[in-house]
């Protein structure tokens, strides 16, 4: 491998002073599941390694009903799905936290790194755009926020600026009613990225029959990930019954604008976003229904 | 240039301190620094699982941890998984099961089920399978592996090793 100094800052502020001196010389290092890889195979070159675990904010997991999530970017994902209140409050995050590699990789790789490497196939990006996950960045003017589907600017990359790095990301607390599902199409099992993902959430209503606001995502149909307002709006208002669930399919197949890859055409990712769309929507309807 | 650091950690229960670049991987440090082979090089990529250990308490692939990230942290390898007087049942039923054949993916597959084991000492056919998926194996088949990981679970021997 390359060679490349390493540090290992305590304070965000220390974070952004290193990141912001060395500009594209610097990567952040979170689990290094995807980063090592791409220094190991020269398909990143840089001089400074800035481990970011060491940092109060980034290594935080606080969950409460009232002020919702806050997920350090540098949580590996077994700890996200190992804490029972977590696990029960955000069911998409889960779903996507547990598909991630295999247990090897979840004992390190993070949600952070999974979003600041912005594959288009990245699969929580559509969990956390259903969860209206918002991240939380800091950099040389100091900090701001942005949604979660704002925050991807094309494949391998984000709306992150020289010098700033994704601190933690912000999930708000569900409301009463709320159910949330992420799928995935793969060939096998485990261990296999993502021919598309699609995630749902869902309100309803007392009765838990009718369909306050929802949102649906696709990821690996589009440069980047998606936020399918046009179906989660199509929804508001309606029974939670098949005939939804069909409209948004219709939708979110529309919304999407895939590639021919090697792990699949154009035509049947279309496809896929229909059917996982129906499957990931009514999961998420029976995941309300059933809290 | 990178200059290299010094780095010390508890690696089988041992106080070790060793000298590494950045930008070598735990596994090339305990291989060739420290002389720990059991864990392998299969793939160097995160995908087979032949370099895993356990991390704090963490199943881990050691190909995608930095050695200098590793300071001051608790390391199990496959050398540090057989008992005093004896092999870990674990160690044991593989031979039993004839769970192996050139042996290569073994110590992956010895530490990431021992990973499983104290995590969950009773797990099911499909847990087991789920655990294991990121562990590979070119020659024996996993249905010896995953027999062999099911049949630990159960024995007396195991019992008497969680004491
Ligand atoms: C065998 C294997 C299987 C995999 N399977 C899947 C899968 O099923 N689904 C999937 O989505 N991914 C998968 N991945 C990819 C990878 O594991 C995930 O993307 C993981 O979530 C990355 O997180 P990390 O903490 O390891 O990131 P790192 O490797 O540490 O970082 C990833 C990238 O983001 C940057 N970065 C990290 N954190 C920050 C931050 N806080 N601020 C700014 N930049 C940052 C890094 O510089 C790097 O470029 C797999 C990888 C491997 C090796
Ligand atoms: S060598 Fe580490 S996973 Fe294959
Ligand atoms: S025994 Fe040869 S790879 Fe598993």
């Amino acid at each position: 491998m390359q060679a490349f100094d390493y540090v290992r800052p305590t304070t965000v502020d220390e974070a952004v002073s290193i990141l912001a001196r060395h500009g594209d010389q610097a990567r952040v290092l979170s689990g290094g599941t995807d980063l090592i890889v791409a220094l190991r195979e020269s398909r990143r070159q840089v001089q400074v390694v800035v481990d970011i675990k060491a940092l109060s904010e980034t290594a935080e997991l606080a969950y409460s009903p009232q002020a919702g999530l806050r997920l350090g970017a540098a949580v590996p994902c077994y700890r996200i799905y190992g804490d029972s209140a977590v696990a029960a409050a955000y069911p998409g995050l889960i779903d996507a936290a547990r598909l991630i590699g295999g247990i090897q990789i979840q004992g390190r790789a993070s949600i952070g790194g999974n979003i600041c490497n912005a594959s288009p196939a990245a699969d929580s990006a559509p969990a956390l755009i259903v969860h209206a996950a918002t991240c939380v960045i800091a950099g040389p003017h100091g900090r701001r926020e942005v949604a979660v589907e704002d925050f991807f600017a094309g494949p391998g990359r984000t709306v992150l600026q020289p010098g700033e790095f994704l601190v933690s990301i912000r999930l708000p607390a569900p409301e009463p009613g709320f159910g949330a599902a992420y799928l995935r199409f793969t060939p096998r099992n485990e261990m296999d990225i993502a021919v598309v993902g699609a995630g749902a959430s869902v309100v309803l209503d007392e009765t838990r029959r009718t369909i306050r606001s929802a949102r649906i995502a696709l990821g690996a149909v589009a440069p980047t990930p998606l936020l399918v307002a046009a179906a989660g709006n199509a929804l508001a208002g309606l029974p939670a019954d098949d005939a939804a669930v069909e409209q948004a399919a219709a939708l979110a197949e529309e919304a999407a604008r895939p590639i021919t890859d090697m792990r699949g055409t154009a035509e049947f990712r279309k496809h896929l976003s229909a059917v996982l769309t129906r499957r990931t929507l009514r999961a998420a309807i029976a995941r309300a229904q059933a809290a | 240039m990178s200059e290299s650091v010094r780095v010390q950690a508890s690696i089988n229960g041992e106080k070790r301190e060793f000298l590494c670049e950045p930008r070598q991987s735990l596994l090339e440090v305990l291989r060739d620094t420290l002389q720990l082979t059991g864990a392998k090089e299969g793939c160097n990529n995160g995908n087979c699982g032949a370099c895993n250990v356990i991390l704090n308490g963490v199943l881990v692939n050691s190909c995608l941890v930095l050695a200098v990230e590793a300071g001051g942290a608790e390391i199990t390898t496959i050398e540090g998984i057989a008992l005093k007087d004896r092999l870990h049942p674990l160690q044991q039923k593989f031979l039993e099961h004839a769970a192996l054949q050139c042996g290569i993916c073994t110590p992956g597959f010895i530490v990431s089920a021992k990973a499983l084991l104290d995590n969950n000492p009773d797990p099911t056919e499909e847990e087991v399978r789920h655990w294991l998926a990121g562990n590979l194996c070119r020659c024996t088949g996993y249905d010896k592996i995953i027999r062999a990981v099911l049949d630990t679970a159960d024995s007396a021997d195991m019992q008497s090793v969680r004491g």
